[in-house]
């Protein structure tokens, strides 16, 4: 971990911006001057993640530049409720061109203040999962074997939210989207071999690449922080929760997000030119069911017919991915 | 200076005289000269300035190129046929976004079948997309019209796409008078974009938009492209001032004065239908052409004042409208005060299928006799195309379409 956690043990949470620290060590949130660079007045849902996420990581990118940032946006719910034109929410120059191709269009961008001898200015591409997992891998994975200075954000909700909840390759298995519907065997996503993004940007050897939650916002800002030193293809990887898809109540976010850590669902971790360097430890290892449970896309597998068995299968990715980072300490 | 180059060297080298700023290309035939001779220009060092980007499709690069310009570098990039539909997603984007990209379409057609030689149906299937489209004749003209394309672009913040016949002008060793730096930066101002990302002032590009304002934004573009319509010719009088030359414009018209029969074509065949009107000019025949340069924006009044006294249209097309006809042609019968019968279209050329002069003469005089068809197709092999259907009527299982007729012509790479 790219910085000293600090536990706020009165809330039982890593709870962000506490007035218990000392100025230096707030989060860029907690700090006044921050750059507020989604604006109030969006339409994202209640209790949206990425809203959530996307604020967090552009104004820690904006102090990490000192306000020197250029963002290029993809299709989707963070694009559309944060521009419904002529309203924009964004307080950094911003540009959306299409679903498929945002790092194509920070690599332009990086390439235009490179040759006008103004790489002091930073780049970001930022997309939802579908928009970095799918339809934009292809532009992501140049981008990454050319090693362009462009710190990529990918904002996972695991399906396309703005088209309403359909299966992306970031979609959990066993998970009811709107055309993996809760029928059939196994009911809601298949069990494939998944497309794990995090390790395919770690194959390209590109200098930074970590992952982070909604639940753990300053090292969320650490992150934005520890990419912005490296020149060069970046990649962060953020857990988004949806409200809307996932169907959990709009004040569980940042709960549902701890929880997917927790289980050891999402492997928390940073890695550099391939190498993991550090890993987010697991504090109280919990079973997956306690991450399912409260989303109503995983309804299927409790109720009036529980299935065990798949609720078993999803452990085992967990315990996987356990073992894999070395999230449990023993 | 004049020098004798391959069309492709000439067009890498006026491209260059423009101080592009990225460059950015994925190989596909019969480009590839064109970005191979500004890749080792960006490389050796000797266009400086410039960021020349190896990306991993047309589609990646218009989108760097967006990128590049909304960022307010010169952007410049080069495609043609699979890789112009590769990236169309990004070429309507581009212009709807009002970036000014330059970039050269060397025409090839498009598959099925495959096929690497020269139609124009790449260009033709992006004609609605907003982009200024510019067709050359010959290398000399390709080269100026690179020139002119970036200010243009910039000055209108449309993108403008100049098209080039594949091989047969990028492939050609033509003699072509290439200008100094001097005549190119008096002509060509530095890139002043209207809308830039610029932390000092940051904007929002690209957001979404309504029923409310859609309507006008498109409207927009298309006022824009009207606006080209009376920039062009002034451009082309100054341009003919500063480089000494004719190249651009709108048309140009060739022994038109008093033609009753006026041909009409893009591109390099011009050079060939010209020959063959000479030959029946020598017979007495009032007939001319009309070369289309500037075929987006339509040049509309231009065309019709140019088509005035022709009782008789002949439009040489290297693209086909299936299930319609004619492209070019439906536009110029936008343009034609008379009947809509006295236009016709002649499919011709396409996939690289020579157009002979023994073949134009031929249609020509069916078009003075009264009988050319409405739509025709130059030395279509009917026969190939009667035994094919004839497969198709006798067994279900026909099989591959393209293969059989192959077969059916026996070996073949010879009669290209
Ligand atoms: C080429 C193309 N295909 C499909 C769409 C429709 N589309 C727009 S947003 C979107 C889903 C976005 O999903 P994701 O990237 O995961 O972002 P989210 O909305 O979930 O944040 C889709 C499918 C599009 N805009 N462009
Ligand atoms: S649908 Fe989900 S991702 Fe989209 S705005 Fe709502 S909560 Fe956010
Ligand atoms: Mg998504």
């Amino acid at each position: 971990m790219s910085f000293q956690p600090v536990k706020f043990y009165q809330t039982g949470t890593f709870t962000v911006g506490n007035r218990l620290l000392a100025a230096e060590e707030r989060s860029v949130q907690a700090n006044m001057r921050r750059t507020n660079s989604i604006n109030s007045g969006h339409r994202a849902c209640q209790g949206c993640g990425e809203a959530l996420g996307a604020r967090y990581a552009i104004d820690a990118a904006m102090e990490a530049t000192g306000k020197r940032l250029i963002a290029a946006n993809a299709t989707g719910c963070l694009e559309v409720f944060s521009t419904p034109y002529p309203e924009t929410s964004w307080q950094v120059p911003w540009i959306h061109s299409l679903f498929g191709n945002t790092a194509a269009v920070a690599t332009g961008i990086a390439a235009a203040m490179r040759v006008k001898g103004r790489s002091d200015i930073r780049v970001v591409a930022q997309g939802g999962d579908g928009g970095t997992t799918d339809i934009g891998f292809g532009c992501l994975s140049g981008m990454f074997e050319r090693n362009d200075d462009v710190l990529y954000l990918c904002y996972d909700n695991g399906a396309y939210m703005n088209t309403g909840v359909q299966r992306s390759s970031a979609t959990p298995a066993a998970a009811r989207t709107a055309t993996t519907m809760a029928v059939g065997e196994p009911p809601g996503n298949v069990f494939g071999q998944g497309k794990d993004l995090p390790a395919i940007a770690m194959a390209h050897g590109i200098p930074y690449v970590a992952t982070a939650t909604v639940a753990e916002l300053r090292d969320l800002e650490a992150k934005v922080r520890r990419a912005m030193e490296f020149r060069g293809a970046r990649y962060l990887h953020i857990f988004v929760p949806c409200p809307l898809g996932w169907g959990h109540a709009a004040h569980d976010t940042i709960r549902i997000a701890r929880l997917a850590k927790e289980t050891g669902v999402f492997p928390v971790f940073e890695a550099e030119r391939g190498e993991v360097v550090s890993v987010s430890k697991i504090r109280r290892q919990l079973p997956v069911e306690e991450y399912l449970r409260p989303q109503k896309r995983f309804a299927h597998l409790f109720g009036k017919a529980p299935r065990a068995d798949l609720i078993a299968r999803i452990q085992e990715i967990a315990d996987r991915n356990i073992r894999r980072y070395g999230l449990v300490d023993g | 200076m004049l020098k004798q180059i391959e069309g492709s060297q000439a067009v890498a080298q006026a491209v260059a005289l423009c101080r592009p700023e990225v460059i950015c290309a994925y190989p596909i035939s019969p480009q590839t000269h064109i970005v191979e001779g500004l890749g080792e220009m960006v490389k050796s060092g000797a266009l400086a300035r410039c960021e020349f980007i190896n990306v991993e499709s047309e589609f990646a690069a218009m989108s760097v190129a967006i990128g590049a310009a909304a960022a307010g570098a010169r952007a410049y990039t080069a495609t043609a046929s699979q890789g112009l539909l590769y990236m169309a997603e990004a070429v309507f984007n581009a212009s709807g976004l009002g970036l000014p990209i330059v970039m050269t379409v060397a025409n090839r057609a498009i598959g099925a079948p495959i096929n690497i030689w020269n139609d124009h149906t790449d260009a033709m299937s992006q004609r609605d997309c907003g982009w200024i489209q510019l067709f050359a004749e010959n290398n000399q003209e390709a080269l100026d019209l690179h020139i002119q394309a970036f200010r243009l672009g910039e000055e209108l913040s449309l993108p403008v796409m100049v098209c080039m016949d594949g091989f047969i002008l990028t492939h050609a060793y033509e003699r072509v008078d290439l200008p100094t730096q001097e005549q190119v930066d008096a002509w060509l101002p530095p890139f002043e974009p209207r809308q830039v990302l610029d932390p000092a002032e940051p904007v929002s590009i690209g957001a979404m938009v309504g029923p409310e304002a859609f309507m006008e934004v498109r409207y927009l573009a298309h006022a824009k492209q009207m606006r080209a319509l009376e920039l062009i010719p002034g451009w082309a009088d100054e341009f003919r001032r500063a480089f000494g030359r004719d190249s651009g414009g709108l048309l140009h018209s060739y022994r038109t004065e008093d033609a009753d029969t006026i041909v009409v074509a893009l591109g390099s065949v011009l050079g060939t239908i010209k020959d063959t009107i000479d030959e029946m000019r020598r017979d007495g025949v009032k007939i001319g052409v009309l070369g289309i340069t500037c075929f987006r924006p339509w040049p509309l009044a231009a065309v019709r004042a140019a088509l005035a006294h022709a009782t008789r249209v002949v439009v040489i097309e290297k693209s086909l409208a299936v299930g319609l006809g004619g492209i070019v042609t439906s536009n110029v019968r936008t343009s034609y005060g008379g009947s809509a019968d006295a236009v016709h279209a002649v499919i011709a050329g396409l996939g690289g299928r020579s157009i002979t002069r023994a073949s134009l003469a031929r249609v020509f005089a069916a078009a003075l006799a009264g009988t050319l068809e409405p739509l025709s197709f130059l030395d279509l092999d009917g026969a190939l195309v009667e035994r094919a259907l004839a497969r198709e009527r006798e067994q279900r299982r026909s099989g591959p379409i393209a293969e059989g007729m192959l077969r059916d012509l026996g070996v073949v790479a010879a009669r290209i």
